[in-house]
């Protein structure tokens, strides 16, 4: 056990490595001089020369990438064009917003998916399995930025419930912040809830048709007692879905949080693409690819502790 | 958004009539048959769109804007600028099927052929592509086709390359695991025994038994693929205006989002009957195929 979890733990060590590498080169990939932004266009060669220095940017690319990796490892993601402001702190800001968002989609994912799932898989083919199954393919299949604007459409503009935009003022109470965050969660949630119901409906036609299912019948156990089972075999599959979809969400919020202008790390992104700050985009997709890195490594880690029987090589 | 590969097995498929059989079961499907419909339909009224519509899809009156749906003349209404939304709708399709269809493609033979000859190969050659793969895999799908079009600039061209760049490793995953499951079985080994060459082998054996399972995870993919490209451009990283395309629509018309609602979520419901009409195409293929 021990072995496994030090063995994936050195795997990550490469691959935060190339993500740094990826997110290094996201600089070289930007069309034209990195400096024509923070100089004057009259700025002369001298000028120029100099600040191409204090940049590092006259070193060779692979010592620019250490330059850059010795600031990153001190929390230094350089500096916004736009706002003038540093990018870690920029995104300090803003990345518990979009955590808040993230987590309470993944709470509500987990439990509606996890019910619809149980719901489908245990009457595989019939009526409410149908339903379960067509809601689960609409959450998969369905464009999360349109279904924003659908829900904006009816609980903000037909009903009134709930505000369209924004996360309201500092000071509010605690139910006017969360009546900001209910349309971006449930936004949100639909995907993994799709998910998460498409996988737990599978596993549990499967635990069901499984030997030892059949061997606590024939023993005398009661349905209650069976679904109890089935439960506790579907859970660290639920839950490994989860924690995988967390970052996809946290990662993929640019495009929801562009609807609501929800001010997290997505319309920092989206400010960021606006005005060309390829700092702060650098920065912000450093963040959100080493977050989906550290949540895969901990799901991974997670994994064999719910469910022994998992024991990789 | 997910980029998620099933566990797809491949197994021995290729007899005389395999793809007949399968496309017989799927007519058998009565929801197959009526997602095959939908594409149909916005597929062609996308291609005929000039035949069947009068207005100029980038032309519009001002006086017009933002009419409700059913006014006089324009059966969808009018959008923001007063540019008949139906003609809008049919034109965009052009645009968006394109995007979502193209960037797949590209991956099917990129990823396809990397993930074949890293499958048949083994070896070293397997463990680089296969790591190189694992790299793109530690970013969720759109957080770096937003990184690669939004470091690159907006344009048709870049998120273009975006969307095929993150596209092309859950294709050689799949295709990887296909072949290395292909090429141990014993008529891969007859072949072998009796002189055939590698690229005969995959020519003759390994491309016919792996493009099943191919075919069912391309399918999903364009689900996929449709969502992303619409969003990019949803995002302004994508298609430029005054072009039609329903992501870019969808975001222009968040001005009209109190006056018109119904025109505002008019273009999403486009992208939503695409990508669903494919994700349950790839669910009945798979099931034609057995591979539950």
């Amino acid at each position: 056990m021990l072995g496994y979890i030090l063995k994936r733990l050195l795997y990550a060590v490469p691959v935060t490595l190339a993500v740094s590498i990826i997110c290094f080169s996201l600089v070289q990939l930007a069309p034209g001089d990195p400096l024509t932004v923070v100089l004057p266009a009259d700025a002369s060669q001298e000028i120029v020369d100099q600040t191409r220095a204090r940049y590092g940017l006259d070193k060779p690319l692979p010592t620019q990438y250490l330059l850059w990796l010795s600031n990153v490892l001190q929390g230094d993601l350089g500096t916004s064009i736009a706002s003038g402001r540093s990018v870690s702190s920029e995104i300090g800001h803003a990345i518990g917003y979009t955590l808040s968002v993230a987590v309470l989609a993944c709470l509500l994912a987990l439990v509606a998916g996890l019910a619809l799932g149980l719901v489908a898989g245990y009457t595989m083919g019939s009526p409410m399995d149908k339903i379960a199954s067509a809601t689960a393919i609409s959450g998969v299949s369905v464009p999360h930025y349109w279904l924003g604007i659908v829900l904006v459409v009816f609980f903000s503009v037909k009903l009134g419930w709930f505000p369209a935009m924004g996360a309201g003022r500092s000071g509010q109470s605690l139910g006017d912040a969360l009546s900001f965050m209910i349309l971006p969660v449930l936004t949100m949630a639909a995907m993994p809830a799709g998910i998460i119901t498409r996988s737990v409906r599978a596993l549990v036609a499967e635990k069901l048709g499984q030997e030892f299912v059949t061997a606590l019948r024939a023993k005398g156990m009661t349905s209650p007692h069976i679904f109890a089972h089935v439960v506790k075999n579907a859970a660290p599959t639920a839950l490994a879905v989860i924690g995988v979809q967390m970052g996809y969400l946290m990662a993929g919020s640019i495009l929801v949080e562009t609807v609501f202008a929800w001010p997290g790390t997505g319309l920092l992104l989206n400010n960021a693409i606006l005005t060309r700050d390829i700092p702060l985009l650098q920065g912000t997709i450093l963040v959100l690819a080493l977050i989906f890195v550290a949540l895969n490594l901990i799901v991974d880690i997670l994994q064999p502790l719910f469910d022994p029987r998992i024991q990789r090589a | 958004m997910t980029v998620s590969e099933n566990a797809l097995s491949a197994q021995p498929t290729r007899s005389q009539g395999y793809w007949s059989n399968v496309w017989r079961k799927l007519l058998r499907d009565r929801v197959s048959v009526a997602c095959m419909i939908v594409l149909a339909v916005i597929i062609l009224s996308a291609i005929f769109a000039p035949l069947l519509t009068s207005y100029d899809p980038a032309i519009g009156s001002v006086v017009q804007r933002l009419k409700p749906p059913l006014t006089d003349g324009y059966i969808l209404g009018t959008d923001e600028l007063g540019r008949d939304m139906l003609t809008r709708l049919l034109y965009g399709g052009r645009m968006s099927l394109i995007m979502g269809i193209l960037p797949v493609l590209l991956a099917l033979l990129i990823g396809g052929t990397l993930g074949t000859v890293a499958g048949f190969v083994g070896g070293w050659t397997n463990t680089i592509i296969m790591r190189a793969t694992d790299v793109v895999f530690a970013f969720p799908s759109i957080l770096l086709a937003v990184a690669i079009a939004g470091a690159l600039g907006s344009g048709l061209l870049n998120a273009l390359i975006a969307l095929t760049v993150v596209l092309i490793p859950p294709m050689v995953r799949v295709t990887e695991s296909a072949t290395t499951q292909v090429r141990s079985l014993d008529f891969v080994e007859a072949a072998r025994a009796s002189g055939a060459g590698g690229l005969t082998i995959i020519r003759v054996h390994i491309l016919g038994n792996i493009l099943a399972p191919i075919v069912v995870y391309a399918t999903s993919l364009l689900s996929v693929a449709i969502i992303m490209s619409a969003g990019l451009s949803f995002i302004g990283l994508g298609t430029k205006p005054p072009t039609p395309e329903w992501g870019l629509m969808l975001n222009t018309l968040r001005s009209a989002i109190y006056s018109q609602p119904l025109i505002a979520a008019l273009p999403g419901v486009f992208i939503f009957a695409v990508s669903l009409s494919f994700n349950l195409l790839s669910d009945g293929l798979r099931s034609a195929m057995d591979m539950s």
